[in-house]
C-alpha cells in the first residue's frame, strides 16, 4: 500500500512534546516490563540462576542505564497524571501548559534527590 | 494531492466503542493506582535498601515474598503494569501501523506475550518456594522446610 503524502495533525509546542515523550517513554518502560518479569521468573528456578541475573543489574553500565529507566517511569508518571487532569479536571486543557511544567519540576526534585544516591551505588562498593 | 483523513466522525459499531471507552478509563484509573505502587516499589527495592539495587538477590525476594502483602502487593503491579503497558502498545500499533494484517498480527502478539507473561509472573508469586535455597535458614531462620 503506497504511503499517503505527508500533511500533519502535529500541533508543535509542549502538548505535541510531551505526548511524543509520553510514548517513548512508555514504549522504553513496556519493554523493560518484560524484561524484569522474565528475570524475577528464574527466582523459582533456583537461587543460582536468580543472583547470576541480578548480578548484571549490578555492572556500571546497567547502573547508569536505570537512571534512564527511572527518569523515564517518573516523568510517565506524572505526566499521565497531568493527561488524566486534562481529561477530567474541568479547567485541564486550560492549564495544560502550567502543568507541564508542574511535572518537569516535579521530576527533577526526584531526579535530583535519588540520582547521587544511585551514583553512589553504582561505583561504591 | 490533499490528505484524506478518514471519517473521523463515522460512528464506531456499539460494541467497539464500549470496548474503547473501557479500555480508555482503565488506562486513567490503572495509571493513578500504577503512579503509587511503582513509586512505593522503586522505594523499597532500589532507594532504601543500604546498597541499591546491589542489595537485592534470591534472599532478599524470599524475605520480602514471606509476606503475603508483598505477594499480593507484586501480583497487582503486575497485572495492572503489564495490561497497562500492553494497551499503551495497542495504541501505539493502531496509530502507526498502515497494513492491516500487520496491525492484527501485531495486536495478537502483544496480547500473546502479555496473557503469557501474566501466568508465567502469577505462577512464579504463587508457587515461589524459599526452601530451594540450601542455605536459606540464614536468612529465614523460622522457615519450616518439607523433607
Amino acid at each position: 500500500m503506497p504511503t499517503r503524502p505527508a500533511g500533519t495533525l502535529y500541533r508543535g509546542k509542549l502538548g505535541m512534546w510531551s505526548w511524543v515523550l509520553h510514548r517513548i517513554t512508555g514504549v522504553g518502560i513496556y519493554f523493560f516490563l518484560l524484561v524484569h518479569i522474565l528475570d524475577t521468573a528464574l527466582v523459582r528456578v533456583s537461587p543460582e540462576a536468580y543472583n547470576s541475573v541480578m548480578a548484571t543489574y549490578k555492572t556500571t553500565i546497567i547502573g547508569l542505564a536505570e537512571i534512564g529507566l527511572v527518569g523515564a517511569i517518573l516523568f510517565h508518571a506524572f505526566n499521565g497524571i497531568r493527561v488524566t487532569l486534562i481529561d477530567f479536571w474541568s479547567k485541564g486543557s486550560k492549564y495544560q501548559n502550567q502543568m507541564f511544567w508542574v511535572v518537569l519540576a516535579i521530576w527533577v526534585v526526584l531526579m535530583a534527590a535519588w540520582v547521587p544516591r544511585q551514583l553512589m551505588h553504582t561505583f561504591g562498593a | 494531492m490533499a490528505v484524506i483523513i478518514e471519517q473521523p466522525n463515522a460512528p464506531r459499531s456499539r460494541k467497539g466503542a464500549q470496548w474503547e471507552k473501557r479500555a480508555w478509563i482503565f488506562m486513567r484509573v490503572s495509571g493513578i493506582i500504577l503512579v503509587g505502587m511503582i513509586i512505593g516499589h522503586l522505594m523499597v527495592n532500589l532507594v532504601l535498601p543500604e546498597r541499591g539495587v546491589k542489595s537485592i538477590d534470591f534472599a532478599f525476594v524470599a524475605g520480602k515474598w514471606a509476606s503475603p502483602f508483598w505477594q499480593v502487593y507484586d501480583g497487582i503491579l503486575l497485572w495492572l503494569a503489564l495490561i497497562h503497558g500492553t494497551n499503551g502498545m495497542r495504541t501505539l500499533v493502531n496509530d502507526y501501523t498502515e497494513r492491516e494484517w500487520l496491525r492484527k498480527a501485531l495486536n495478537i502478539t502483544l496480547w500473546v506475550v502479555a496473557g503469557a507473561l501474566l501466568l508465567l509472573g502469577t505462577l512464579v508469586i504463587t508457587t515461589f518456594d524459599p526452601c530451594i535455597d540450601p542455605n536459606v535458614h540464614e536468612y529465614l531462620p523460622e522457615l519450616v522446610c518439607k523433607g
